[in-house]
């Protein structure tokens, strides 16, 4: 059958099972659109602007564990992709993103919307790739799928001059994938394994830290099997949120900068720290030196480059976590609780329990607690934006599962949240999707507010409305003597007069009391999006904080 | 610390950057990087000569390993590997010093390529202490011009 290059792309995604792309149109991607007017297999979700589209590919992929896709035409349309593939790329999400580009004939001539994407995207992709024939087309999509969700995910751009998309081609889709250079490792060494076994029985005082390659690579029940078997404390990354129950009896909530000071202080003491999946970030470790100091290292990881990167380790095992984690388990002897050990951490988790004073205007954190109490049995997906509410949407409420927890860790993206709303909301259209927003943040990529009310999307957005850009304002008030140089947003516009105007609900919320009705009044709500803005304590700050160059057991707790 | 580092890649477009860039990017300095293919014509070889401590390269050799290009890295150690250079010099030369010049080439095994009224390029192959040290030998005559391939680099037949 011989077909165009555009309607060649669009069976290449059908065979990749993709259902959904996020894009917008342009010049060079007119053929592809042309394509796309009479096809019916593949459903394209028309976004305000192309940042929304890359996070909301990301915001599916991440609710969904598919490969996300998303498109957008040359020059400025594919530049506006950027933060969103960058985002994609620290958090190793995998996704695809389709950019058109000019003609070939007129490449490298600074032609009209000409931008260098291959050239751009190198250091925040996984792979990319120019396509010059359209005969190539089908070969490298199959690749580009293949390379972003293996090994460890993440985002691969394909760039796709205008003429490529006009050509035709007989098209058959390649069964299988030769890439002689690329050939993830999945099994562990089974040396390692058998050293990593003896460690844990040796180990006294053990914590497992669990990061975002325990969501990656599905291996929740495996972790907890693995906590209880040994009865070993768990502490995740912001990332790994979710990956550990988080109402599990040994849970100790996140760790690192804004970790609960029963986590930071069981890694500074422990005596045997199980890193996995996870990758020793600077927020993590505070001061490196003095990171879990007493503690012998073993860290699984799929990728090798993370091994030894920002920390020396005693047992290293790259491999799928797991995969890692059921041969550990195949041959690991049950274990005795040490008592002793977890008095300890209970000690800690009494004295030093996370906490807010009520007083003082309404607080987010209380709007968390509500949230969580009225949500809990029910399928909730929480995405939030960066900055305070983020923190306090991580701490206070309680993830039981995996991938229901949506948040830019490595990147810390602003804006990243209500197109990672609607993105999560296409993947999983019957769980309840709410984005916790800050006010700052919120206004980054408003304009996807359309895209929620023209899909009729359910979603929620809650803004912790403090008038401020409360995390740097914090540090403001701690680091820099209260100098609140552009931080107040003191003219921020009316939230739920732009809800309105959108088409949207918007609700507004400055009492306790009003928390619990106005939230039930938004999930009653199914045919449209609803915002509520709760007005909220000025300058709350988010605690524990562990502030930059200390130790993390180094921490202002209140 | 000194090392050479064997890049064996995909002979693709664009390569080369990525591999330059992932260098700048983690920032590793590159003393010389020489590139062409190897007896597979669609595969390419690139030897880099950079400077760091073992926890450096064994980091950079990770993350050469992420490229999807890239089938195989390795380090040359200076005492398993023959290193090579080949390095162009064009000196200033006159009646009474062209004699002086030759006797220099002689003791490094080079070749004079070219002769002009005021000046003879020379070519000297070897490593790294070879090419500096006719360098230096022939500063004094006047140096005009002086150009390098960087090095490449086998390991050794017996430490394979």
């Amino acid at each position: 059958m011989e077909i165009s290059g555009a309607q060649a792309l669009l069976e290449s995604l059908k065979h990749e099972g993709v259902d959904v792309i996020f894009g917008y149109p342009g010049g060079v991607v007119l053929p592809l659109y042309d394509a796309m007017y009479s096809y019916k297999d593949v459903k394209h979700i028309l976004v305000r602007h192309e940042q929304g589209a890359a996070h909301a590919a990301d915001g599916y992929a991440r609710a969904t564990g598919k490969v996300g896709v998303c498109l957008a035409t040359s020059g400025p349309g594919a530049t506006n992709l950027i933060t969103g593939i960058a985002t994609a790329y620290m958090d190793s999400i995998p996704m695809v993103a389709i950019t058109g580009q000019v003609a070939t004939p007129l490449l490298g001539r600074d032609s009209f919307q000409e931008a260098d994407l291959t050239g751009i995207t190198m250091p925040i992709t996984k792979h990319n790739y120019l396509v010059k024939k359209t005969e190539d087309l089908p070969r490298i999509i199959k690749e580009a799928f293949y390379i972003a969700r293996t090994g460890r995910p993440g985002p691969v751009l394909i760039d796709i001059p205008k003429d490529v998309f006009v050509n035709k081609i007989q098209y058959k889709y390649p069964d299988k994938v030769d890439l002689e250079s690329y050939k993830p490792t999945y099994e562990g060494h089974p040396k390692q394994i058998t050293m990593a076994i003896k460690a844990i029985q040796t180990g006294q005082k053990a914590v497992i830290y669990a990061g975002g390659g325990v969501i990656a690579s599905d291996a929740a029940k495996e972790l907890i099997e693995l906590a209880e078997k040994c009865h070993i404390p768990v502490t995740t990354t912001m990332m790994g949120i979710g990956g550990f129950p988080g109402t599990h009896e040994l849970c100790l909530g996140m760790l690192g900068m804004h970790g609960t000071a029963y986590a930071n202080y069981a890694v500074t003491e422990c005596d045997l720290l199980i890193a996995i999946g996870a990758r020793f970030d600077d927020r993590v470790t505070g001061h490196i030196a003095r990171f879990a100091p007493k503690a012998k290292i073993i860290h699984i990881d799929i990728d090798p480059a993370e091994i030894g990167k920002n920390v020396r380790v005693d047992v290293p095992i790259v491999g799928d976590v797991k995969m890692v984690l059921r041969a550990i388990l195949a041959k690991l002897p049950a274990k005795e609780k040490n008592q002793a050990w977890l008095d300890q951490i209970s000690e800690w988790k009494n004295k030093f329990p996370l906490s807010y004073r009520r007083d003082g205007g309404l607080k987010p954190q209380f709007i968390i607690e509500e949230l969580y109490a009225l949500t809990k049995d029910r399928e909730t997906i929480i995405v939030t934006e960066v900055g305070q509410h983020q923190m306090w949407a991580g701490m206070f409420y309680k993830y039981d599962k995996p991938r229901n927890w949506i948040s830019s860790g490595g990147l810390g993206t602003m804006g990243y949240g209500l197109p990672a709303a609607n993105g999560a909301q296409f993947g999983r259209p019957n769980a309840l999707v709410i984005d916790i927003a800050g006010d700052g943040s919120i206004q980054m990529n408003i304009q996807e507010l359309t895209t929620a009310v023209n899909n009729r999307l359910p979603i929620k957005i809650f803004v912790l409305d403090n008038c401020f850009l409360g995390m740097v304002r914090q540090w403001q008030e701690l680091i820099y003597d209260r100098h609140y140089s552009h931080t107040q947003l003191c003219n921020n516009p009316d939230l739920v007069k732009i809800a309105e105007a959108y088409g949207a609900v918007g609700l507004r919320v400055t009492k306790e009391e009003e928390v619990r009705p106005a939230m039930e009044k938004a999930f009653a709500i199914n045919d449209r999006p609803v915002l509520v803005d709760f007005i909220t304590a000025k300058e709350e700050n988010v605690f524990p904080f562990v502030p930059p160059g200390q130790a993390i057991n180094e921490m202002i707790i209140d | 610390m000194r090392h050479i580092i064997s890049v064996v890649v995909e002979n693709k477009p664009g390569v080369l950057t990525r591999v330059a860039g992932l260098f700048a990017r983690r920032g590793f300095n590159i003393e010389s990087l020489a590139v062409g293919t190897t007896e597979t014509p669609d595969i390419s070889r690139m030897t880099i000569v950079a400077e760091g401590d073992e926890q450096d390269l064994e980091q950079i050799i990770k993350q050469l390993y992420k490229l999807i290009d890239t089938l195989k890295v390795f380090d040359l150690p200076a005492d398993k590997a023959i290193e090579r250079e080949l390095v162009l010099i064009k000196v200033a030369a006159s009646d009474k010093t062209r004699q002086e010049i030759n006797q220099i080439v002689d003791i490094f095994r080079g070749k004079i390529v070219d002769v002009a009224e005021t000046s003879m390029t020379i070519e000297i192959v070897g490593d790294e202490n070879k090419v500096q040290g006719a360098e230096k030998l022939l500063a004094k005559f006047g140096i005009r011009e002086l150009v390098r391939t960087g090095v490449i680099g086998l390991l050794r037949g017996s430490s394979e």
